[in-house]
């Protein structure tokens, strides 16, 4: 019958097992129709090791909390099938990079998300919820450049296929200019200047080679490199107006 | 541990810029070299011409040639992915990227035309 011979095709798998020491542990799970590598995770959970530590929880790519390096480039699990990156049968799945490791897959994204806040990501709104909401022509220039940048979801798939961020641990990385980015665009935030010094001092946007790592991998489709291109630019308009008053 | 986000053109890009660069700090010594002796006077420039112009010095002044206007063309697409507006997300002038190559192997042709 055609459903043993589907069940008989088997991937192996072999999952980063540890912390910073560890080692590759091979698991066989069987090969299905529409199956995810988040789906084989979860097999290799629940019936070969039910102590494999990893993140998700959405499972259909809204949430960003399952993403891991398969095959070496680090990417959303959940939204990714295995018969798009498997190779000769086999799937190799590790921790994202550039970020402590917690156990087996999962990671502490704490400093991830400190460098959210430390590039100036927090609105900081000019009206109170007591007058009336600002109008924003959805066809400005403005509103575009934030609007190309607004849907991340923090999943730090950018900040791991970052060669930057490995480099130099004080850079902001990829998501959190993209977010300076996008509120630098926002005419409701209060403090556009203090934002600009934010996203620009050290490990800032000048830390930024223009590698394009960010923007190759980006789940959504998002360029950090645009948006880190666009503060490069506001900062130097900034430098040389400054210098002009 | 694997880890490879590094195949894609951009990187290829990056590491064609930095490396012609690396390429061009090595060569300005020398540069400078020939150009203190030919301020010395003539009879050490003549014997540093005659060094350059041996066959295998004039394929390391291509290899040069080739790197300096690669870092050239890839410099200047930097610039214009840092000023020039963005036509979409994914407008990352990779046409730059092939232009720029093609532009230094085509000066490093007239190079040869020129030493030959």
């Amino acid at each position: 019958m055609s459903t043993t011979a589907e069940t008989e095709k088997t991937i192996w798998v072999h999952i980063w097992r540890g912390k910073d020491e560890g080692r590759h542990v091979s698991y066989e799970v069987p090969a299905r129709e529409n199956q995810t590598v988040l789906d084989l995770v979860t097999e290799v959970q629940r019936y070969h090791e039910p102590a494999l530590a990893y993140r998700f929880a959405c499972r259909v790519g809204v949430c960003g909390s399952c993403a891991m390096t398969v095959n070496g480039r680090p990417r959303w699990t959940c939204r990714t099938h295995v018969k798009r990156v498997v190779e000769g049968g086999e799937i190799t799945i590790e921790p994202l990079r550039n970020m402590p490791r917690i156990k087996d897959l999962a990671c502490d994204m704490g400093e991830f998300f400190d460098k959210w806040q430390k590039a100036g990501g927090k609105f900081k709104g000019k009206a109170t919820r007591r007058e009336p909401p600002m109008a924003v022509d959805p066809e400005s220039r403005e509103r575009k450049n934030a609007d190309a940048g607004i849907e991340c979801i923090n999943c730090g798939v950018c900040y791991a296929a970052c060669d930057v961020v490995a480099w130099n641990k004080d850079y902001l990385g990829p998501a959190a200019l993209n977010r300076a980015w996008t509120l630098l665009n926002d005419e409701r935030h209060a403090d556009h200047a203090g934002l600009l010094e934010m996203a620009t001092s050290e490990g800032g946007c000048a830390s930024c080679h223009t590698q394009g790592n960010c923007m190759t991998h980006c789940p959504v489709g998002i360029s950090p490199t645009r948006s880190i291109a666009g503060i490069k630019k506001m900062s130097l308009v900034d430098l040389l107006r400054g210098r002009a008053r | 541990m694997r880890h490879s986000p590094r195949r894609h053109r951009n990187y290829v890009a990056f590491l064609g810029h930095r490396l012609s660069g690396i390429a061009l700090a090595i060569f300005l010594p020398f540069h400078f070299l020939a150009l203190g002796l030919a301020l010395e006077g003539a009879g050490s420039f003549d014997a540093f011409l005659a060094f350059a112009d041996i066959p295998l010095v004039k394929m390391a002044e291509w290899g040069l040639v080739v790197l300096l206007a690669l870092h050239l063309f890839f410099g200047l697409r930097i610039l214009v992915l840092e000023f020039m507006p963005w036509r979409s997300d994914a407008d990352d002038r990779a046409g730059l990227i092939g232009w720029g190559a093609g532009g230094a192997l085509a000066l490093g042709l007239v190079f040869l035309l020129g030493v030959f």
